[in-house]
């Protein structure tokens, strides 16, 4: 029975992870109770994944949006904190944040398995979908950077983010008659496009993820370089490409700027030559 | 150039977290968080 729960753990660790990672990021019960955002001394500390800083549950910020609020005060007072955390994120984790650590990440992969339980669709990567991957540094530059500098706005937060308007948003209006009364055609908008990314990621794996996400972008900076993460043994590897045919995301190679980590890959190289680098044992890897 | 790439990741640790101090230091990091509550309400679609 304990081997068997060792396997269903090692199937699955990834997901108990996911689910892990979703509940601590919010936490705070009590904000779900009350419909009011928690203002706890531990908001000031991002969490690596995208999980909205007004969730009633949220213990902890959201990366990005910190980094909207802060750019937006950046003629005063250089974003030091909020950038050195991405840096710390990104150079220890690359996107392996996305593949373990975003509770939006794995509301996107059970949409996608309601797609499949529900016989739609499943759009597979193709070249188009690779282009689109690029469309993410777009909105990155933009919404995240350039709209807070200039108009003083969070443009992204109040524009696009679908995990704000369904982790914040729509919980904060049902739980506030108030609210209710203030709600108007951006918040239809937000809704709207919540509900474009929903009905994207039920026919395409993890769409907001590929296409959209800036966070997702920016670790993709770090990708290739983070500590922890996927690893390709070169001298192993034979270029035989089933670990690029097997994922689901966007990668030209194992550990590239689109591999979130999931370790989908690493049961299928007939080599073994991929996997997750012991710590300290470079030559050794712990699958 | 390999050598570069060995490093790079170290360089870029110990500035990740020099910058972290010099922000606590700074501004402390509630400074800034503190005003998110009021913004989120607009950028969440409210108001």
């Amino acid at each position: 029975m304990m081997k068997g729960l060792r396997e269903h753990f090692k199937e699955y660790r990834r997901r108990y992870i996911q689910l892990m990672t979703a509940v601590l990021y919010n936490c705070n019960l009590g904000g779900f109770l009350s419909g009011r955002i928690g203002n706890w001394n531990s908001k000031g500390l991002c969490v690596p994944g995208l999980n909205c800083y007004s969730c009633p549950g949220a213990a902890f910020a959201c990366p990005l949006g910190s980094l909207q609020n802060s750019l937006q005060n950046s003629a005063f007072r250089f974003p030091f904190y909020v950038i050195g955390t991405l840096l710390l994120f990104g150079i220890l984790l690359g996107r392996l944040v996305c593949g373990f650590l975003c509770p939006f990440g794995l509301i996107q992969e059970l949409l996608h398995k309601l797609g499949r339980l529900l016989h739609l669709p499943d759009i597979k990567k193709n070249r188009l979908t690779r282009g689109l991957s690029y469309l993410k540094y777009g909105i990155l530059i933009f919404f995240v950077v350039a709209v807070p500098v200039v108009r003083f706005v969070p443009g992204f937060c109040k524009y696009i983010c679908p995990a704000g308007t369904l982790e914040a948003g729509i919980p904060l209006v049902l739980a506030d008659e108030h609210l209710q009364a203030q709600i108007g055609l951006l918040f239809s908008w937000k809704v709207f496009v919540l509900a474009l990314c929903i009905l994207g990621c039920m026919f395409c794996y993890r769409s907001f993820c590929r296409f959209i996400c800036p966070l997702g972008a920016i670790y993709s900076f770090f990708n290739s370089t983070a500590f922890f993460g996927i690893k390709v043994k070169n001298d192993k590897c034979t270029g035989c490409g089933v670990c690029v045919r097997t994922c689901k995301m966007d990668i030209k190679k194992a550990g590239d700027r689109e591999c979130i980590h999931c370790g989908e890959c690493i049961k299928t190289c007939p080599v073994g030559a991929i996997g997750y680098p012991c710590p300290g044992k470079s030559s050794a890897f712990k699958n | 150039m390999a050598l570069l790439k060995r490093i790079l990741p170290w360089v870029i640790l110990a500035g990740s977290v020099i910058m972290i101090s010099a922000g606590i230091i700074d501004h402390g990091f509630r400074d800034v968080m503190g005003k998110a509550i009021i913004i989120c309400l607009e950028c969440v679609g409210i108001g």
